[in-house]
């Protein structure tokens, strides 16, 4: 028990210890510890420079276009493939839209490049076809988002959408039997006796996501990054990256990501008492 | 069963009837969408790299041709890479599982002293973090800058599988087990080895099969912690060129400019099919690991 306790101690306690940096003017020679301290004048650089706002409008709207468009799609998916009893088509569509899930982000990343390439990209070979215009999706600050968003949905959906039959499996088979007396149709049996079955699991879910708001993944939005759509794809993510390991500002990027932490960790405690009032499940 | 399906056909109406076709329809469409751009790399990979370069590949291979997988075996970093990959999944990937049950199997027993404490402190990294550079910076106190155990260690235990792996523990090795072998006087480490292991070959699939998956995609952590080329993963090696465009070096110089760019495309087919496959061809064999993975992780425990 003791190397998984140090594990935590040393990779997760002690940066948070380490975090103090944000209130530090950090200098390589005196180290953390040594170096002066400088209050909170790391973070009003950050809040009084106009990046902030667009760094802010950026993460959330991304993540809250990701939250509205992705969240209700694996919750239909899952309905859907629950009304298709048994057999060879419903393990199909099962098996083959949980794959993408395991396909790493480079290569995630690579297949939309290769798709939406300028002049060789499937896209735009299907436009000329159709006698479009070639379009530079990546190269057009405004496609990103949906970009992001729906090859997300692409790659995740069958997975989630795992989590949701499992809790549909779970209901009570009486509950279909007494909609069946009652001459429910299959959509009313959907309404009344499914989604009330999974609204425990629709919440939980629905808060780890929210929870992930500012958590947005950078691994994505980084690779997806170009100078051409950097106005709408510099997330608080990737610019802590960019700041903080690529410029060296330690102190400066250990504020923002200090200020992302705390953001995200306030919006979750905030969801969940909102999901404990309104209903009875929470994640504590 | 049989009797059962047919009388439900008999009760469907009409307005079920088209509603189940919709269901049907829909699910289909969905099946495409998520199949056809995997299709369409696999058959590019195998064309021959004139007819991917015109846009003469829709669906299925146009004149079949492996130049785009010879050409990446004589890529050294792509080799190299493989290789690393390699190293990283098989070391990672044990380092991680044994780390996981030596926390994960305590935390499932009632009469560990401050457990909800312990409990608390593992689950607490889920939702605060001191930051990546912060971490970053322990992660260089330690030495651990471009060696290979920067992508080993610092991210070794998911305390989401720390979770699972309790829950499953809890659940499926009672309390009485333990306290017959103790009446029998069998020691902790021998009950661990004769008892608790070979009970827990399912969740032992499932870790192994997640934090495989996870160290084969992984770039992150190369990307920040690792300089020496010699220790990319391959995931890096793809980013470098099929993301950045940086053509392998050195290849493909006796060739001809034109057939040249050619082959650098068709490369990029070659290469995501090179790093995908492997995960792809094992994944439904043990997709039910996976599901039954999730499952125990969605009771709350």
């Amino acid at each position: 028990m003791l190397p998984p306790l140090l594990f935590f101690l040393l990779f997760k306690y002690y940066p948070m210890l380490n975090a103090v940096l944000a209130f530090k003017d950090y200098n390589v020679i005196k180290g953390i510890w040594g170096s002066p301290w400088v209050g909170l004048k790391n973070f009003k650089l950050f809040f009084d420079n106009p990046i902030f706002w667009s760094l802010l409008k950026n993460t959330l709207l991304l993540s809250g276009y990701l939250l509205l468009a992705g969240f209700p799609v694996p919750i239909l998916l899952a309905l859907m493939l629950n009304e298709v009893r048994g057999g060879r088509f419903k393990r199909i569509v099962q098996l083959v839209s949980f794959a993408p899930y395991f396909i790493s982000t480079v290569v995630m990343v690579s297949i939309i490049m290769l798709f939406l390439a300028p002049r060789l990209g499937f896209a735009n070979l299907a436009l000329n076809a159709l006698g479009m215009e070639s379009v530079n999706f990546l190269g057009e600050p405004g496609y990103f988002r949906s970009i992001y968003v729906w090859s997300d949905i692409w790659q995740t959906a069958g997975y989630t959408a795992v989590i949701y039959l499992a809790a549909l499996a779970g209901i009570d088979p009486t509950l279909y039997e007494a909609a069946k007396v009652d001459g429910a149709s299959r959509f009313q049996k959907i309404r009344h006796v499914d989604l009330p079955g999974i609204m425990p699991t629709i919440v939980i879910v629905l808060i780890l996501n929210v929870g992930n708001v500012m958590a947005l993944g950078f691994e994505k939005v980084y690779l997806l990054q170009n100078p051409l759509n950097i106005v709408n794809s510099e997330i608080i993510a990737t610019y802590v990256y960019s700041i903080g390991l690529l410029n060296a500002n330690y102190s400066f990027a250990t504020a923002v990501g200090l200020f992302n932490s705390f953001v995200n960790l306030i919006l979750l405690v905030l969801v969940n008492s909102l999901a404990k009032r309104f209903s009875s499940s929470s994640i504590w | 069963m049989a009797t059962a399906s047919a009388s439900k056909k008999i009760r469907e109406s009409a307005g079920d009837r088209f509603f189940l076709a919709a269901v049907y329809t829909i699910l289909s469409l969905v099946l495409l969408v998520v199949l056809y751009p995997l299709v369409y790399i696999l058959s590019s990979s195998i064309s021959s790299p004139a007819a991917v370069t015109s846009g003469r590949v829709w669906l299925w291979p146009v004149n079949l041709s492996f130049k785009g997988f010879e050409a990446l075996f004589r890529t050294p970093e792509v080799m190299t890479g493989y290789g690393n990959s390699l190293i990283y999944t098989v070391a990672g990937t044990i380092i991680s599982v044994a780390l996981t049950v030596m926390i994960a199997y305590p935390l499932s027993r009632k009469s560990l002293f401050g457990r909800g404490p312990l409990m608390m402190f593992v689950t607490f990294t889920m939702i605060f973090s001191g930051g990546l550079i912060p971490t970053y910076m322990v992660v260089k106190e330690l030495g651990l800058i471009d060696s290979r155990w920067a992508l080993l260690i610092p991210n070794a235990i998911w305390v989401w599988q720390v979770i699972i792996a309790r829950s499953f523990f809890q659940s499926s090795i009672p309390d009485e087990l333990l306290e017959a072998s103790e009446i029998d006087g069998c020691s902790d480490l021998r009950f661990m080895r004769s008892v608790v292991l070979p009970l827990s070959k399912p969740i032992l699939a499932v870790l192994v099969l997640m934090y495989a998956v996870g160290q084969w995609n992984a770039y992150f952590d190369a990307l920040i912690y690792l300089k020496t080329a010699n220790l990319f993963p391959l995931q890096l090696v793809l980013r470098s060129i099929i993301i950045q465009n940086n053509s392998a070096g050195g290849l493909m110089d006796a060739m001809k400019m034109v057939e040249r760019q050619q082959l650098a495309e068709q490369l990029k087919y070659s290469l995501i099919v090179v790093a995908t496959l492997p995960v792809l061809i094992i994944y439904p064999f043990v997709q039910r690991y996976f599901v039954q993975g999730m499952l125990v992780g969605s009771v709350k425990g």
